[in-house]
């Protein structure tokens, strides 16, 4: 299955990433040949089988809805890119009328 | 000293031939001169290391110590470490100060061991060469043209240069084997949940899973018991006893049953590897092993379903990359969109978003069936197969790679050869299973690794079948030429 630059720029902004113009043309290639080397599944017949998501096919564990941590806010904003009062801080999402 | 395993280590610690402090400065100073060579360490944390220690000395001297404590070794730079840089080989966490602990670091300091910095890795651990690093390809010790394989690269390079005494690693298909068998070290990947990933940053989340690297296999199972064990804070995580993995090694393998799969021994296996992988069944025979062949026949799809589910759950992971809580964040945004796709078009490097946009399109609106849920029942296959073979075999052998260490270089423009350097090691991953590779001789003068595969839980089989081998055979002991020890 080819994948096209089309395709590229599609899949990019699907996953929020700014690809320059001049890799596109690499990416469409290198993404075909890896959809080829993925397109080999295709010769199996998996008709019936079940899908496995996890090795011992474990189911996700519940645990009591309790407070187990302590507020670092501070701590984990000492890392961040922008806050204030702490917030994190973006560019504006809302125009104002 | 550098040429010491941990159980040496500890032996000198405890007759009080050195102190912990005097060790860890022994090889601060080593790898602060050496590490240009081969750039198996991003960040060396020589005031944290020398505190660690002095601690672990006080530890010893009031009566307290267990095999681990004063001894150091290096983390690969995937697990958050409080206060230090944890950078996962991208420019992404180049600025990240992890603000705690992985819950492997917690449990290696509470045994006492010293951290003696954070090594070099594929960027988020994709790939199979080290070279996709932000922070440059690490060199092989045994000929510094050569990768030292990836995405564990680092942490092999620096135990098989003996700039540490051993080093923690992630597998997610390969990770930790490949590496080990190019560097010529001892490395393990316990089955899927047996150690926490809480900390541990995320590639692909049902195959992840951290192992030690280390010189022997007796060392391997020292730090497998300070990191193993049932963590609530990892939602994988298998709730099962944790075995004392010491206790058995010396077991006799009279009557042990090894099967080798036909599948590991045919076309795109250079000879003399095969020849250096009977050559280690012939060792086994002699202590009694039998030999039996076996097949897992749905081998061969088991890269293309990785290269859907690995991806998949890579994109779905590294979405929390945005530039808005922590690390790269790209200058004067124009709007919010803006600042998510520079951002991560400029943190990530090629092969990360190569693999996010594979796992978003795998993902995607009308391929989800096609893709995703076509890979997970080929994954059910493929465990099946490894489910019969072990009502046959107590452990399975065979190669950890098809050849020995490639060119830097040689593959890094074709990313689908690359991928196939994980022939061997990726089914383990998708199985669960554990994974070990061992030391198995040189061929042209480069490390050749053994692999072996065992049932659900059997670290302590596997690692006692690997410490047999290394009583019978020297090669675990060999280490590159011109090496200063």
């Amino acid at each position: 299955m080819a994948i096209e630059r089309s395709d590229v720029e599609k899949i990019a902004h699907l996953a929020h990433l700014q690809i320059a113009e001049a890799d596109i043309t690499g990416y469409a290639q290198t993404l075909t040949n890896i959809l080829d080397l993925v397109g080999q599944m295709n010769e199996v017949n998996t008709d019936n089988i079940e899908p496995m998501a996890h090795p011992m096919d474990a189911t996700q564990r519940l645990r009591e809805d309790q407070v187990t941590e302590s507020d670092q806010r501070e701590h984990f904003q000492s890392i961040a890119p922008a806050t204030e009062d702490g917030l994190y801080l973006v560019p504006k999402v809302i125009e104002q009328a | 000293m550098f040429n010491k395993t941990i159980k040496e280590l500890s032996a000198s610690l405890t007759s009080g031939k050195f102190s912990s402090e005097e060790l860890t400065s022994a090889y601060l100073a080593r790898a602060n001169s050496l590490n240009s060579e081969i750039n198996g360490y991003i960040t060396i944390t020589e005031e944290t290391a020398i505190a660690d220690a002095k601690a672990a000395d006080q530890v010893r001297a009031s009566g307290n110590a267990g095999p681990l404590t004063g001894i150091p070794i290096a983390q690969k730079d995937i697990f958050c470490t409080n206060g230090t840089r944890t950078s996962c080989g991208s420019k992404m966490l180049d600025n990240f100060i992890a603000p705690y602990d992985a819950t492997v670091v917690e449990k290696l300091k509470q045994a006492g061991v010293v951290s003696l910095g954070k090594t070099n890795m594929d960027e988020f651990a994709m790939g199979s060469s080290n070279e996709s690093s932000f922070y440059g390809p690490v060199k092989n010790p045994w000929n510094k043209e050569c990768v030292p394989g990836g995405s564990s690269g680092g942490s092999a390079a620096v135990v098989a240069a003996r700039l540490a005494p051993a080093s923690t690693g992630t597998d997610t298909g390969g990770s930790i084997r490949q590496p080990a068998a190019l560097c010529g070290i001892t490395g393990l990947k316990p089955t899927y949940g047996r150690i926490s990933r809480w900390g541990m940053i995320a590639f692909a989340s049902s195959l992840d899973q951290a192992g030690p690297m280390t010189q022997t296999a007796e060392d391997a199972a020292l730090l497998l018991q300070a990191m193993a064990g049932f963590d609530p804070k990892d939602s994988t995580c298998v709730d099962q006893e944790v075995p004392d993995y010491s206790a058995n090694l010396n077991e006799s393998l009279d009557g042990l049953t090894i099967g080798l799969p036909k599948e590991y021994f045919g076309e795109g296996l250079c000879a003399d590897m095969e020849q250096k992988i009977q050559d280690a069944i012939k060792v086994y025979e002699s202590m009694g092993a039998k030999v039996k062949e076996v097949s897992l026949p749905n081998s061969s799809l088991a890269i293309p379903a990785y290269y859907v589910i690995a991806p998949a759950e890579c994109s779905s992971n590294l979405s929390r990359f945005d530039g808005v809580r922590f690390g790269h964040r790209c200058e004067d945004p124009k709007d919010l969109t803006d600042l998510y796709k520079r951002s991560r078009g400029e943190g990530f490097g090629p092969e990360v978003q190569r693999r996010i946009m594979v796992g978003t399109y795998a993902l995607s609106a009308g391929y989800y069936d096609a893709y995703y849920i076509k890979a997970q029942k080929i994954r059910r296959l493929i465990k099946q197969d490894f489910v019969d073979a072990f009502q046959e075999v107590d452990v399975l052998m065979g190669p950890t790679t098809p050849s020995t260490a490639f060119k830097i270089g040689e593959k890094a423009d074709d990313p689908v050869t690359m991928y196939l350097s994980d022939i061997y090691t990726i089914a383990a991953n998708l199985a669960g299973l554990p994974g070990m590779s061992i030391p198995a001789g040189l061929s042209n003068d480069m490390p050749a690794g053994l692999q072996l595969i065992g049932n659900y839980f059997d670290e302590a089989k596997l690692l006692n079948v690997a410490h047999k081998f290394q009583q019978e055979t020297e090669w675990h002991k060999q280490t590159p030429a011109g090496l200063d020890l």
